[in-house]
């Protein structure tokens, strides 16, 4: 079959490997129809990840139809089933499954040992996403393992397209746990920091959720067409001061809630110091993660505020000021997202039409196209937002 | 790499057959081989400055030729990095330091010309190669034409005014689940 393989930074292949098999009773086997390239693949492409191999299966955002089943699925799955497959690999067996903290599965990491020295304690299996949340092959292919298939998995209405429904596999529960964890009030503002998809996904929670002002902030031009258009208010932060425009907006007392959706790779510029000394540590390895945006939402945020983290953060950050959000009592939330927690709500929400998150996708391309599409989103080139790769 | 990785990975799994085209171009390996040379470079001045300054004909300059090796490794690390084009671009800059410290050595009244005019040409050659890879990585990662607008792009099917606080109407008193307490 074929599929995108990492082989180094920013070396990414379509190559040619060999099918996958059933290698337990509760796998499953998936015919690709189709998958996504998300920001966080960026963090792997560009290796500021630890932990990826030459040869590794990249992308867990997917969808397909079963074609296989091992024989522990237990009828829960059957050929010809039309799945969704969420990010996290989840038993729905252990303590934090029944919690519904899925994305913290204590079972399905099988690289365990080592999450446990890195984390302290284990998080779930990931799809594509390095060998320290599991090394599982991921779903940028014609073919994909779906381990723990039959908790793993959300099964599609057919009146969903793939269009519509591939994105609950990821980038929408994101977006809507980053703004439900933000505990929306009518009368608050919610800021959300980059508009790229998870960003935008943020934006169309925040607004569902009833959140009086919903702010967007980035420099794309038409990431911020796309998230005005979804009734957002816009700043530009190559144009403007975020902090002044913040406080102007709420009469001088800051957001209530903030939302990170930029995570590690901040934008680099000569207007904001800090981050070209995070650009200059990073390059030394003196620090793994650019947190410009995590300092700029500690001062903006108002006394009592909380600061959703959906962005993706890998290690260790400086300059956090932590006496200043201790002193305001500032609420952190963050964590990869909890799937399906949110997926059944989300499915309804879709048929209902109160949101069609298809309205992300910007480029649709062949799976072959991967390798330069992974150029074009990285570097923003032809107004690309989302790339939806068909196998 | 890959094939040392296909031997560790487990039985079933997909194993790399026939690798396909890269995403890295030529001007991505010219400006990595860039940032290899650059560190190299800048170990052997940090190095050997002595020996080099000797085969130059340029004693007394041991310090400053220190000074560029450590400059040479900054440049070489930023070439590196996924900020290639700002290291690209410090390497033109180191160059033409090279060419302004190498042309009074060239002069007459220095034994060591030949080896230096021999630098001077190999620096020329090599600022050269570097403004061809600034020129193609440039272009390479520049956003090309006019941004589109999204601004039809709302995602609410029904208006966003529709969608103002419609998930209220089904969450009213809603608050993030504790993470002890939620049940699936």
């Amino acid at each position: 079959m074929r599929a995108l393989v990492w082989h180094g930074k920013e070396d990414i292949r379509c190559d040619s490997v060999s099918d996958p098999e059933i290698e337990h009773p509760r796998d499953a086997i998936i015919k690709v129809t189709s998958c996504a390239i998300c920001g966080s693949d960026l963090h792997l492409f560009h290796n500021f990840i630890p932990a990826m191999e030459p040869g590794d299966i990249m992308g867990h955002e997917m969808m397909g139809e079963v074609v296989e089943t091992g024989s522990g699925i237990n009828g829960r799955l059957k050929k010809g089933d039309r799945i969704v497959v969420p990010f996290t690999i989840t038993c729905g067996e252990c303590e934090q499954c029944k919690r519904g903290n899925f994305s913290v599965c204590e079972t399905t990491n099988r690289n365990k040992e080592m999450a446990d020295k890195v984390f302290g304690h284990t998080t779930a299996g990931l799809f594509g996403y390095t060998h320290l949340t599991g090394g599982f092959p991921g779903g940028q292919a014609e073919y994909l393992r779906v381990p723990f298939a039959d908790s793993t998995h959300i099964k599609v209405p057919e009146s969903l397209s793939d269009e519509q429904a591939l994105f609950l596999g990821d980038i929408l529960p994101t977006g809507w746990q980053a703004a439900f964890q933000c505990d929306i009030e009518r009368t608050d503002t919610v800021v959300i920091w980059g508009c790229g998809p998870v960003g935008q996904m943020a934006i169309r929670s925040a607004v569902l959720l009833g959140a009086r002002q919903v702010v967007a902030i980035d420099r794309i031009p038409e990431r911020l067409s796309m998230a005005e258009a979804g009734g957002a208010i816009t700043i530009n932060f190559m144009d403007e001061s975020v902090i002044e425009r913040l406080n102007e907006l709420t009469d001088g007392k800051g957001p209530e809630k903030c939302i990170d959706a930029v995570g590690l790779e901040s934008h680099v510029s000569m207007s904001q110091p800090d981050t070209l000394l995070d650009r200059a540590k990073q390059m030394v390895m003196m620090e793994s993660d650019r947190p410009h945006v995590l300092r700029e939402m500690i001062y903006v945020c108002r006394p009592g505020g909380i600061i959703s983290i959906p962005g993706v953060y890998s290690g260790l950050v400086d300059k956090i000021p932590m006496g200043m959000a201790m002193n305001k009592g500032l609420t952190f939330r963050m964590g990869q997202t909890h799937v399906k927690r949110w997926t059944d709500d989300l499915i309804r929400r879709i048929e209902e039409g109160q949101i069609d998150p298809s309205f992300v996708i910007t480029h649709t391309r062949n799976l072959s196209e991967g390798p330069e599409m992974y150029k074009v989103f990285r570097d923003k080139q032809d107004s690309c937002i989302k790339v939806v790769l068909k196998p | 790499m890959t094939y040392l990785s296909n031997m560790t990975r487990p039985e079933g799994e997909p194993k790399v057959l026939h690798s396909g085209p890269s995403s890295l171009t030529s001007s991505d390996s010219l400006g990595r081989g860039l940032g290899w040379f650059s560190l190299g470079l800048g170990l052997a001045e940090l190095l050997a400055a002595d020996q080099i300054a000797h085969a130059l004909g340029m004693r007394g300059k041991e310090s400053l030729i220190r000074a560029y090796g450590a400059r040479e490794i900054a440049s070489g690390v930023l070439t590196l990095s996924v900020d290639r084009q700002a290291g690209l671009a410090s390497r033109i800059g180191g160059d033409l330091l090279d060419i302004a410290t190498l042309l009074p050595a060239v002069s007459d009244d220095n034994p060591k010309r030949g080896n230096a005019g021999f630098a001077l040409a190999m620096v020329m050659g090599v600022t050269m190669l570097d403004i061809i890879a600034t020129g193609a990585n440039t272009v390479q990662h520049s956003r090309r034409g006019e941004p589109r607008s999204y601004s039809d792009r709302s995602g609410f099917p029904q208006g966003v005014g529709a969608a103002r606080g419609r998930a209220r109407d089904d969450l009213p008193d809603y608050h993030t689940p504790s993470t002890s307490g939620f049940s699936a």
